[in-house]
C-alpha cells in the first residue's frame, strides 16, 4: 500500500482535481512562487500558470469574496487562508455570502467553492495559534471539514471540491508531515459527513478529530496496557453536518463518552458537540460526559506555557479514566 | 423610471399597513442611475447591487409582481420570500443580488468578472454601490484586485451624499469618490445621476473600456434620495431645504422635458403613461397580497444544494476499511 505524508495528499487532491477540472482554480497569499505558507501548492504554478494558480494581494476578505464571485461565474475556486486566524478577517465573505446566497436567493446558485485553512501552534504567540472550528460549524449553509489522515485529507478535499456547496476545510499545521496508508484508487472520495471508527472498543468511545485523533489513538494503546481498558475512538472528520448516528451507535454500546478537542472549552466546537449528544444519548450514558480542550486561555509563547496548555494524549487518559 | 417610482411609492404604503417588514429603503430619487446605467449596459451582463435594489431589480426587467412579493414575503417572490426587500436576485436576467453588507459583493463582482474572463465570455459586470460603501475596507480589497488582474468589471458609486446618517464630509477625506479610483490606477468618469443621459453615456463608455479588455472602470453618479434612509429615518442629520433644492432636480420630470423638447412625445402621453403605470401597480400590489405564504414545513431546504444526512450515509457499510494504521509524525520536518 502506497504512503503519503499529509502535506502531499492535499497537494495531489488539488493537483489532480486541477488535472480533471480546468475549471477550478487556487487563488492565496503567496501559493506561486513561495510554494505557500506550509509549501502545499509548491510546484502548481509552474505547472497551470497564473492565471489558475493565483496570486493575491493580502487581503482574506477579498480572496474569499472574489472566490465566491468565481463560483458564481462557473469556476471551482479553492482559496486559501493561510491560517485560520488570519480567516477572521474573511469571516463576513464566509458567513454572510457564501453559506447564505443559496438559501437566502431561493435557490437561484449556489456557491461551490472551498477555504482551505490550517489551525495548528508551536510558540506562534497568542494571535497565531488559534482555532475556531465551532465557530464555522455554527453556521447554516457551511460544511466543515477537518481531516486527520492523509488518505482523508485527500479524499474528502476531492469531495469539498465537488461539492456545490461552500466547504472550510481545516488543516493542521502539525499533521502535514505525518506520513500514512493511501487507498490504492488514488481518485477515491471520502464523503462528507461521514465519521470513522478508527479503532474498535467496548469500554468507552473516544471522539477526535484533526491532531486530536492521534492524541486519542496514542491514549488508546496507553490504556490498554496500563488499565486493560478497551477504547473504541471516533474520527469525526467532518465538524458539519456532524454524523451523529456513528457516534450515538458506538456511545450505545460503550455507555461513556470522551469529546477531545482544540479549541477552547467555553462555547468551543466541543461544548456544542457535547450538549447535542447529552440529548441523543442521555439513557445510554453511564457516566457524564468528559471533555478535552483548550483551557479559556490566549495560547502563549512561552514553550513551557504553552505546552502546559495543549490538550495531550495524557489528558485524553486522564479524561477517560475519570469517566470509567 | 416612473414604473420604479410608483413601484416604491405603492411598497412605502404597505410598509406603512405593515404588509413589508424589516427594512425598506426607498430609491426614490436615484432612479436615473439605475435606468440609465443598465440600459447602457447588455441584458446578459451580470449586475450586483447594493440593498436599496428594487430600482435594479425593476430596470432588468424582473416582474414587478414578484418583486412585490418578495417584499410581502411570500413563496413567489423572487428570492422564495427568504430575502427580502434588501435581498432580490434574479439569476435569469443576470442580476445576482442586493447585497446587504455594505461593500461586501464589490469583490464578489469581481470574481465573476474573472470568471467571465477566463471562459472568454465578453461580459462586462456591473457592480452598484454607495459612497458609504468607499469607507470599508472590502471596497478597496475588491477595487485592487480588480485593476491588478484587469477584470471586465464597470463599479459604479451612487454617490447621494449620505452614508445612513452620515455626511459625504463626515465619512470621507475627499469630496469626490472617482479619486478613489486613481490609486488602482483605474479610470473614472463623474456624471450628473439625476439626469438619465449623462448616466447612459457614462457607462456606455465605461462598458465598451471593459468590454474591450481594459480592465475596470469606475463611475460615479452624483444623486440624491429624496425620501429618508429607510422608513425608519426621521432625517435629522439634513435640512428641508436641501431636500427641496434636490427635489426640483427630480430625474423623471427632466427627462420627461427632454422627451417633450424634442417632440419624441406630449405632455399628454406622459401623463397617460404615468396613469398607466399606477393602474399596473394597483394589480401588482393586490397580486402581491393575494400570494400565498411560504410553506412552513420547507423552511429548512434549500440550506444547501446538495444536503447531506449522516443517518442515511452511516446505514451505509461501515467506515472502517483495510488495516486501521494512524498516520505518524516525520521526524526531522
Amino acid at each position: 500500500m502506497a504512503e503519503s505524508t499529509y502535506r502531499e495528499a492535499v497537494r495531489s487532491a488539488l493537483r489532480e482535481e486541477m488535472l480533471r477540472d480546468p475549471q477550478m482554480i487556487l487563488l492565496g497569499e503567496s501559493i506561486t512562487g513561495y510554494g505557500g505558507s506550509y509549501a502545499v501548492t509548491r510546484g502548481l504554478v509552474d505547472e497551470f500558470g497564473p492565471q489558475r494558480v493565483m496570486e493575491t494581494p493580502i487581503a482574506e476578505a477579498g480572496i474569499v469574496g472574489f472566490a465566491v464571485g468565481a463560483a458564481m461565474g462557473g469556476l471551482r475556486p479553492v482559496a486559501e487562508l493561510m491560517t485560520v486566524n488570519f480567516a477572521l478577517l474573511a469571516l463576513d465573505q464566509i458567513v454572510n455570502s457564501a453559506a447564505k446566497f443559496h438559501y437566502m436567493f431561493g435557490g437561484q446558485w449556489s456557491v461551490p467553492m472551498v477555504v482551505r485553512t490550517v489551525s495548528g501552534f508551536g510558540q506562534l504567540g497568542p494571535t497565531h495559534s488559534q482555532t475556531f472550528e465551532g465557530w464555522f460549524a455554527s453556521v447554516p449553509g457551511l460544511k466543515v471539514v477537518m481531516p486527520s489522515t492523509p488518505a482523508d485529507a485527500k479524499g474528502l478535499l476531492l469531495s469539498a471540491i465537488r461539492d456545490p456547496d461552500p466547504v472550510i476545510f481545516i488543516e493542521h499545521s502539525l499533521l502535514y508531515s505525518t506520513r500514512g496508508p493511501m487507498p490504492d484508487d488514488p481518485a477515491q472520495l471520502v464523503p462528507i459527513g461521514r465519521a470513522k471508527r478508527v479503532r474498535e472498543g467496548t469500554d468507552v468511545t473516544v471522539v477526535a478529530y484533526s491532531r486530536m485523533l492521534l492524541q486519542a489513538l496514542q491514549a488508546a494503546e496507553t490504556l490498554e496496557r496500563e488499565d486493560g481498558c478497551s477504547c473504541e475512538v471516533i474520527d469525526l472528520r467532518t465538524l458539519r453536518p456532524v454524523d451523529y448516528p456513528t457516534v450515538a451507535a458506538s456511545v450505545r454500546r460503550t455507555h461513556r463518552v470522551v469529546l477531545c478537542g482544540e479549541d477552547w472549552r467555553s462555547g468551543g466546537f466541543g461544548a456544542a458537540l457535547l450538549a447535542e449528544l447529552q440529548d441523543l444519548c442521555f439513557d445510554d450514558l453511564d457516566a457524564p460526559i468528559a471533555r478535552v480542550a483548550m483551557p479559556d486561555v490566549p495560547l502563549p509563547y512561552a514553550r513551557n506555557l504553552e505546552q502546559a496548555l495543549v490538550p495531550s494524549s495524557d489528558q485524553v487518559v486522564q479524561a477517560v479514566r475519570s469517566v470509567l | 423610471m416612473v414604473l420604479i417610482r410608483h413601484f416604491e411609492e405603492h411598497a412605502a404604503e404597505a410598509y406603512a399597513q405593515a404588509k413589508v417588514g424589516g427594512f425598506l429603503h426607498l430609491y426614490i430619487g436615484e432612479e436615473a442611475v439605475a435606468v440609465g446605467a443598465l440600459a447602457a449596459a447588455r441584458p446578459t451582463d451580470p449586475l450586483l447591487t447594493h440593498y436599496r435594489d428594487h430600482g435594479y431589480a425593476l430596470a432588468r426587467g424582473c416582474d414587478p409582481v414578484s418583486c412585490m412579493a418578495e417584499l410581502f414575503g411570500r413563496a413567489s417572490g423572487l428570492s422564495g420570500g427568504h430575502g427580502g426587500s434588501m435581498h432580490l436576485a434574479d439569476r435569469s436576467r443576470q442580476f445576482w443580488g442586493g447585497h446587504a453588507i455594505v461593500g461586501s459583493h464589490i469583490p464578489i463582482g469581481t470574481g465573476m468578472a474573472y470568471a467571465a474572463k477566463y471562459q472568454q465570455r465578453d461580459d462586462v459586470v456591473l457592480e452598484f454601490f454607495g459612497d458609504g460603501a468607499t469607507g470599508n475596507g472590502i471596497f478597496h480589497e475588491g477595487l485592487n484586485m480588480a485593476a491588478l488582474w484587469k477584470v471586465p468589471v464597470v463599479f459604479i458609486c451612487e454617490n447621494n451624499l449620505y452614508g445612513m446618517g452620515a455626511t459625504l464630509a463626515e465619512e470621507s477625506p475627499v469630496k469626490d469618490m472617482v479619486i478613489r479610483a486613481e490609486g488602482y490606477t483605474m479610470p473614472a468618469r463623474q456624471c450628473d445621476g439625476m439626469d438619465l443621459l449623462s448616466v447612459y453615456q457614462t457607462v456606455k463608455a465605461a462598458c465598451a473600456h471593459a468590454r474591450a479588455g481594459h480592465g475596470p472602470f469606475f463611475v460615479e453618479c452624483i444623486t440624491y434620495r429624496f425620501r429618508g434612509h429607510s422608513m425608519a429615518d426621521p432625517e435629522l442629520y439634513r435640512d428641508k431645504e436641501e431636500v427641496r433644492r434636490w427635489r426640483a432636480l427630480d430625474p423623471i420630470p427632466r427627462f420627461g422635458q427632454l422627451l417633450i423638447a424634442h417632440r419624441i412625445c406630449t405632455e399628454q402621453e406622459l401623463t397617460a403613461i404615468g396613469e398607466e403605470v399606477e393602474a399596473e401597480m394597483l394589480e401588482v400590489v393586490a397580486a402581491a397580497d393575494a400570494a400565498p405564504l411560504p410553506d412552513p414545513a420547507t423552511v429548512s431546504d434549500l440550506i444547501y444544494a446538495n444536503p447531506i444526512d449522516p443517518a442515511r450515509l452511516a446505514a451505509g457499510p461501515e467506515a472502517v476499511a483495510g488495516p486501521i494504521r494512524p498516520a505518524v509524525a516525520v521526524a526531522g520536518e
